[in-house]
């Protein structure tokens, strides 16, 4: 008797994206795609200076242009459009989509255009004149803490939106006992402190922002696409602020070119195309050039760290000290005040370190606003910890892996509770660790190295450790909620339709979800569609961030396909004269356990369900089942990252050389994505250290306005990455994933830095701050001046 | 004023009265309705634009369509043979080479144009060959692989 053809399993198996036949064909439809009858086009002028009172905004210029629909003034879009709200507990200033009485970094909207297409609106927004009068530039974080030379928020002095605060705290300071940290430091045999910039980056996806606001008064609704990573939150706010009930708004993410937390916020053009939608009564369209997503597409880091480690001369370390100034830009955005925070709570990184003082204050200075980007203080944390435990190493002269070693929490005490309040779920450090020690060969390695040095060559190696917290998160950590949502259905024909509030821009969830159903169910992939980004089609949902889209979204998804398949074996039970609980779902049948031939056809089954002649006592018809997925606590994946690089003797230029990744995410649903998320991540990570960094002048004029200025990593900055995992699964959910979207981003960072340090040694360098422009590295090669072996860094 | 314009797109004669200033991808679409084309950036740096003017490819971000009057231009909605993917479709595909997809239009091109100049490139041409276009997703591994992959698909059906 031939074998019934049985359908793999795919959960954990190299599935090939179901979205990409249409990405790669240019058959997808962005935010910029959408064409709806009658759209109008909106442009912003802008504030071309850094800070300064406005005069006057004379619009007669731009309303002579042909074509020209109107023209608003932040004055007149402020009689009908309230401030921006933000999605932190914290104090926060006054902040309008479009500024009327003062401008407060370039790029700041003072005025918008609405026109029939948009070289006529980008014509009249440029005939727009503003006059200011000018105010000094807050440039200097840490400067900008005495209130020179000026104060941005009158209800702010000396410029600090928060703090000081102390660890563990969120938006109420308690008093700390600092007891434990000063007897940490006062019985250390060495003490090891440096003062370390984690520098301002732009996230820069390749789609930049857009948005089409469609108000229907007839209707009396509201559609409104958008390039955002959670269109329930956009939804939310954007009824909030135009003074639409929630159920008026259907809020679309269509394809999303790449968010990388840019896209959680919701911006000020949105608002405007939104409330001017409903005012006129049109379509409007705006979608961002690149030199504008450089100037208003929220930025990310930029933290200051005054960092002391407290140690025996074992290695142990006894006490951490840090000392944070985060520049936040001028205005709070939705997440702006809670991102640093996030670099005090994973102060500890992998180590179990007795005593712990973090502080953190925030300064409004006048620069784009900060916000999350990938990792989203979690690379400042791991950076500045890592960074110390290397000059602990070097202090020491201990081999930085064996320093690091001698810190980890072990295996057996998980959950782990920091002295900062997180509470580690699972973890094996030391395995990562030794994966990447063998994967990278570090004895030959460092063998390789000194042989190059001896040539003359400057070469070194890197070494790095990383927790991260992942799976965002319990309801009580997100304003909106921590949860994710999803419903499942069997449609008549047995095809399953499921919905996920996890709105992907590029993770592949279509593919991993449907991956996951079709094994709960027993049914072939392709009889399984995801359906996501549409608050029309999906009831509730929070969106993608935080590497939660499989943590929280892929097990609330799990949830509601087991309730389905409950309430489907019920129906099978019925037709089959069977137990419920003997039946087994495999290859599109449901069958009754060790016997085989008593089976129906998974279509037929839900058939049934559509139209049970007998319903079974107890049952409704149909099958469609919907969960929440509350998770319990973050994920706290981890990894460890070596590098090794050479810099040019003469050039000061760095080369990346090897770089080894050996990542712990917990269980993987499609290893050939997680894989591709880590590669992402990586050359994010790679790119800070080496050649991302937003610069401003010292008039608080932005010098990095454009890709060429602004230097995005191309194929040509890497070496092929080598990977690795090691999987713990986490108890927090029932899928033991913990999430993957950062983790690249978070380990590869201080490894570089650490690895060009080790190159610079022999020139008595202790560290080098990012990014690691040639001409910095020249100067310690050849000293300050261009003599030969002097100068510290 | 508006000057005629006749661009044929992926082997259909557009015929249209437009500005001088109208870009290129501008044209494809919003004129011919075909937005697979990507603007990525505003000074050629991106490469998300980038389509084949007569085989050779260009960044039609910063090519205005007049320019383009007379030639034929290849989009990648112009790529697959039918229902049949161009290799460098499949290729993309198989080894995971993209994630968000707005860059892969024009990456896909590119390499087109770099398989067209050097049909059996290294990994190390191929990550020089590619240099004048920009992913944020996939720390361009994939897209190696992929290219490479073309390459060898390629040659595998010239033997």
């Amino acid at each position: 008797m031939a074998a019934s053809p049985v359908l793999p399993k795919l959960v954990g198996q190299r599935v090939k994206r179901r979205e990409d036949p249409r990405l790669i064909q240019g058959r997808g439809t962005y935010v910029d795609d959408v064409k709806i009858a009658g759209m109008q086009h909106l442009a912003f002028k802008r504030s071309d200076i850094a800070h300064g009172r406005i005069r006057s905004v004379d619009t007669s210029g731009a309303e002579a242009v042909d074509g020209v629909e109107a023209v608003f003034t932040g004055a007149q879009i402020a009689e009908f459009l309230g401030p921006m709200p933000i999605g932190t507990p914290f104090p926060s200033p006054d902040h309008r989509a479009v500024a009327s009485d003062v401008v407060r970094y370039v790029g700041e909207p003072v005025a918008v255009v609405v026109a029939r297409d948009r070289y006529a609106a980008r014509d009249a927004a440029d005939a727009i004149s503003v006059e200011y009068d000018p105010l000094p530039a807050v440039v200097d974080p840490e400067k900008a803490l005495t209130g020179e030379p000026a104060v941005l928020h009158a209800d702010f002095p000396n410029n600090a939106a928060v703090g000081p605060l102390p660890s563990g705290t969120g938006a109420s300071p308690k008093a700390v006992d600092d007891t434990a940290i000063d007897q940490a430091f006062a019985e250390a045999d060495v003490v090891v402190s440096q003062r370390m910039v984690n520098h301002r980056l732009a996230p820069t996806s390749i789609e930049p922002r857009g948005v089409v606001a469609h108000y229907e008064p007839g209707k009396d609704a509201m559609t409104i696409w958008s390039s955002t990573q959670n269109p329930h939150i956009l939804r939310t706010f954007i009824a909030s602020l135009t003074g639409l009930g929630q159920d008026q708004v259907r809020a679309i993410a269509p394809e999303v070119g790449g968010g990388f937390g840019s896209k959680i916020n919701i911006y000020g053009e949105e608002y405007v195309a939104a409330a001017l939608s409903r005012r006129l009564g049109l379509p409007l369209k705006w979608v961002e050039d690149r030199s504008e997503a450089f100037l208003c597409t929220i930025h990310g880091r930029d933290i200051v760290a005054y960092v002391d480690l407290a140690a025996r001369r074992d290695g142990t370390v006894l006490g951490l000290r840090m000392r944070l100034v985060a520049d936040i830009g001028a205005y709070n955005m939705l997440l702006t005040a809670a991102i640093p925070t996030l670099t005090m709570t994973m102060a500890s990184n992998v180590y179990a370190i007795p005593a712990i003082r973090a502080t953190l204050t925030e300064v409004f200075t006048n620069k784009t606003p900060t916000d999350a980007y990938r990792g989203a203080g979690r690379p400042e944390a791991i950076y500045f910890v890592e960074r110390a435990m290397d000059l602990l190493a070097r202090e020491l002269g201990m081999d930085p892996a064996e320093v690091r070693r001698r810190n980890f929490i072990r295996p057996d005490q998980f959950p782990f509770k920091t002295q900062t309040g997180a509470v580690y779920d699972s973890g094996d450090y030391a395995k990562a660790l030794d994966r990447a020690l063998e994967k990278a060969g570090w004895e030959q390695l460092k063998a390789e190295r000194d042989a190059a040095r001896a040539e003359g060559r400057l070469v070194g190696l890197g070494l790095s450790m990383y927790v991260e917290v992942c799976g965002v998160g319990p309801s009580s950590g997100l304003p909106t909620g921590g949860w994710e949502h999803s419903q499942v259905t069997v449609e008549r024909d047995g095809r399953v339709s499921a919905t996920t509030g996890a709105s992907p821009h590029g993770q592949g969830n279509e593919t991993t979800f449907a991956q996951m159903l079709a094994d709960q169910l027993g049914i072939p992939m392709e009889h399984v569609r995801i359906h996501h980004g549409d608050t029309g089609v999906v009831k509730q949902g929070i969106g993608t961030f935080g590497s939660r889209s499989q943590a929280v979204g892929g097990a609330a998804l799990h949830l509601a396909g087991g309730r389905v398949k409950a309430k489907m074996a019920k129906f099978a039970a019925a037709l089959l004269e069977a137990h419920e609980g003997d039946l087994v779902f495999e290859n599109g049948m449901i069958a009754v356990k060790g016997a085989p031939s008593s089976a129906k056809s998974f279509a037929e089954v839900a058939g049934y369900a559509y139209r049970p002649i007998k319903l079974p006592e107890g049952l409704e018809p149909g099958l469609s089942e919907e969960a929440f997925f509350e998770p319990s606590n973050n994920t706290y994946p981890f990894g460890c990252h070596i590098a090794m690089l050479e810099i040019d003797r003469d050039t000061g230029e760095p080369r990346l050389l090897r770089m080894v990744a050996v990542d712990d995410a917990g269980n993987l649903i499609n290893p050939l994505i997680v894989e591709g998320q880590i590669h992402g991540g990586l050359a994010q990570g790679i790119g800070q250290a080496l050649i991302e960094e937003v610069a401003y002048s010292d008039d608080g004029q932005p010098l990095t306005g454009s890709f060429m200025d602004y230097a995005i990593p191309r194929a040509s900055d890497f070496p092929r990455f080598e990977l690795e995992s090691t999987v713990t699964p986490t108890p927090v959910n029932p899928l033991g994933a913990k999430g993957v979207g950062e983790a690249g981003t978070i380990g590869s960072t201080p490894c570089i830095v650490s690895a060009a340090v080790d190159a610079l040694s022999g020139f008595g360098v202790r560290h080098v701050d990012m990014m690691l422009r040639p001409e910095r590295l020249w100067r310690v090669i050849h000293g300050a001046n261009g003599s030969p072996q002097g100068g510290q860094a | 004023m508006k000057v005629p314009v006749r661009i044929t797109v992926n082997g259909r004669l557009i015929e249209r009265e437009v500005e001088p200033r109208l870009l290129l991808v501008h044209f494809l679409r919003v004129f011919v309705e075909l937005t697979g084309t990507k603007v990525g950036c505003d000074t050629s740096q991106c490469g998300s634009c980038t389509v084949l003017i007569d085989g050779v490819s260009a960044k039609s971000c910063t090519t205005l369509a007049v320019q383009a009057d007379g030639a034929s231009v290849t989009t990648v909605e112009g790529l697959a043979d039918g229902e049949k993917l161009h290799p460098l479709q499949e290729s993309f595909w198989n080894k995971h080479g993209l994630q968000c997809g707005f860059c892969t239009p024009g990456m896909i091109l590119a390499s087109h144009e770099l398989l067209r100049t050097n049909p059996s490139p290294s990994d190390e041409e191929i990550r020089h060959g590619l240099e004048g276009n920009i992913c944020r997703c996939t720390g361009y591994q994939n897209i190696v692989r992929a290219v490479k992959d073309a390459a060898g698909a390629a040659a595998g059906a010239d033997q």
